[in-house]
């Protein structure tokens, strides 16, 4: 049985990768598991300088999911190249950086920081919600994102993922439009713009006021937006949003994933990654499928 | 270590308006449990994702493991509601809790403030100072106005009761038993509202009294990976390099002078 897919290049062992922001490091969660049971850890967003984020309450629970908005606090790339890449660098896993800035030339920075640093591939987060400066602002014009992609291709050494925002109006224009840019593979989604009000106060239960939708609420749009990201452009997909199990990644790899990304889910399961491996496998065993690659994009479109 | 364990359920009871004592049966957590640490406690319910993050009220050798909480919401009301023999999923025991070595170094009076939901953690942090040659255990619980714990309180140490409707003990809270009832202390440990804690904290500093706070903020993970729960600190904090430290990680105990609040 084979598990393993290949990203611009880059083979994993299995379609499972950690969504970033959920994962930190990895660290914390290397105290319940081996990380080298994923096919790749996507790190927390690392700017040029650190970070501190957003005022408290930064998480509110809602129906099947949460809101988030943390504000990428981070500790730059620094620490994170003496720190976080020696840690991850322990583990049989790729290592997949996400990038965060507030400018272009701060997205260029990191990535040419990281030029030497031993890791497989970089994630540009063109989509974050919570941010005033930079994140979405970048991913939701097709032009900009566009723009981007190409400063950054021209900077990097390591192949680019684009990870897009579901807050548009026309995924697959955007997806287009990473790969116009140079995207070697686009990622998505990443959370929705959501809000939630404390009756009891009267007021905004988190402190940034709008906030990221994450969770299974999200999944069934994750997956339309894959499944229309997949058929607009040549390049790999990883899809994530709601995935807490192996059959939730079995849908994304039908709707047209290479790889998939388990983010949420580790805050209610902090086993979840390696489960959701372990059900693909499942899945495959239980349905006679002898290579993961037969599912991708498979869904019977007649 | 942290476990996730299904714990069963030995008994459950309502011990004030709204305030619920659950005794679970673990594997390993309350075995390796010290005082000011929590457990994540999961839902039943896919639809409630995030565990609640609550206290250890009291943790036994023999794996016994005492919540006491406050139904706060749905969460909390779906545990309110189980009985002996049913399971549920805890991850624990997470946090650091207080240092009791250098606390018990001080062989003085310690005075507890427990103001709220957060007396329950105060009965596991005396029982364990109890048990110091040369400690003193003194406890003020401030509650709004139905007592709980205080039999079990007061077998740990001399307890001290206020009141917001001054039903019973001093009329106020905890700081305003100190000053009414001439209790002094040269330690002082707090878990409560944070307007409570900000004041005690002013106190501990005015008179350089050593004190060590446990804080509260809506949590993710629990774990210390997904940076929602951070507290201000004086420091530049280890993790992100900024000023924010994480109250499941690098707390929820925190020494009075490492923290803004």
């Amino acid at each position: 049985m084979n598990t393993k897919v290949t990203l611009a290049g880059v083979e994993l062992k299995n379609p499972v990768m950690t969504a970033s922001g959920t994962f930190g490091s990895g660290a914390e969660y290397s105290e319940f598991y081996d990380l080298s049971a994923l096919g790749a850890v996507v790190t927390k967003g690392v700017a040029n300088v650190p970070w501190p984020g957003n005022a408290t309450p930064r998480v509110m629970e809602t129906a099947s999911g949460m809101l988030n908005a943390i504000g990428l606090q981070n500790p730059g790339i620094d620490v994170f190249l003496e720190r976080d890449i020696p840690f991850l660098r322990q583990f049989d896993t790729k290592i997949i950086v996400n990038v965060c800035g507030r400018s272009e030339a701060d997205y260029c920075e990191v990535v040419e920081r990281l030029a030497d640093a031993p890791v497989d591939l970089l994630e540009i987060n063109v989509s974050c919600p919570n941010v005033k400066e930079g994140g979405i602002a970048f991913g939701q014009n097709p032009e900009a994102l566009r723009h981007i992609t190409q400063e950054v291709k021209r900077h990097a050494k390591q192949p680019v993922i684009m990870k897009l925002s579901p807050n548009v109006t026309d995924i697959a224009q955007m997806a287009r439009a990473a790969e116009d840019g140079g995207a070697d593979v686009i990622s998505l989604i990443n959370t929705l713009t959501g809000m939630k009000i404390d009756i009891q106060r009267r007021t905004f239960a988190l402190a940034n006021r709008t906030g990221g939708l994450s969770g299974p609420a999200i999944k069934p749009v994750a997956v339309r937006m894959v499944w229309q990201a997949a058929q607009a452009v040549q390049i790999p997909v990883i899809g994530m949003g709601g995935i807490t199990c192996g059959d939730d990644a079995i849908e994304f790899l039908l709707a047209g994933a290479t790889a998939v990304s388990v983010g949420t889910a580790n805050f209610a399961n902090p086993y979840a990654a390696r489960d959701v491996a372990a059900g693909i496998e499942a899945y495959m065993r239980k349905y006679q499928v002898e290579d993961v690659r037969e599912l991708i994009g498979a869904v019977n479109q007649d | 270590m942290k476990v996730r364990e299904y714990a069963s359920v030995i008994e459950q009871k309502e011990i004030a308006a709204g305030i619920f004592s659950l005794w679970l049966q673990t594997e390993q957590i309350a075995g390796e449990a010290v005082p000011g640490q929590f457990v994540s406690v999961y839902s039943g319910d896919a639809s409630r994702m995030l565990p609640r993050p609550i206290s250890i009220c009291e943790a036994e050798p023999d794996g016994r493991l005492r919540l006491v909480y406050r139904v706060a919401g749905k969460g909390t009301e779906e545990f309110s509601r189980l009985r002996a023999g049913e399971t549920l999923e805890i991850l624990g025991p997470l946090g650091n809790g207080y240092p009791l070595d250098a606390m018990l170094e001080k062989q003085g009076r310690v005075l507890l403030l427990g103001g709220g939901i957060g007396i329950p953690p105060m009965l596991q942090l005396a029982r364990a100072l109890q048990a110091g040659d040369g400690t003193e255990v003194q406890i003020v619980a401030g509650y709004r106005d139905e007592l709980f714990l205080t039999e079990e309180l007061a077998a740990a140490g001399k307890l001290f009761i206020a009141t917001e409707d001054g039903s019973a003990g001093t009329k106020g809270n905890v700081l305003d038993a100190m000053r009414e009832q001439g209790i002094a202390a040269d330690v002082l440990c707090a878990c409560g509202p944070k307007p409570m804690l900000r004041a005690v904290k002013a106190y501990a500093e005015e008179n350089d009294i050593p004190c060590w706070l446990s804080l509260e903020e809506r949590m993710a993970c629990g774990v210390g990976a997904c940076l929602a729960c951070v507290c201000q600190s004086k420091e530049v904090d280890g993790h992100s390099h900024v000023h924010n430290k994480r109250v499941c990680k690098d707390g929820p105990v925190f020494r009075s002078t490492e923290v803004e609040l």
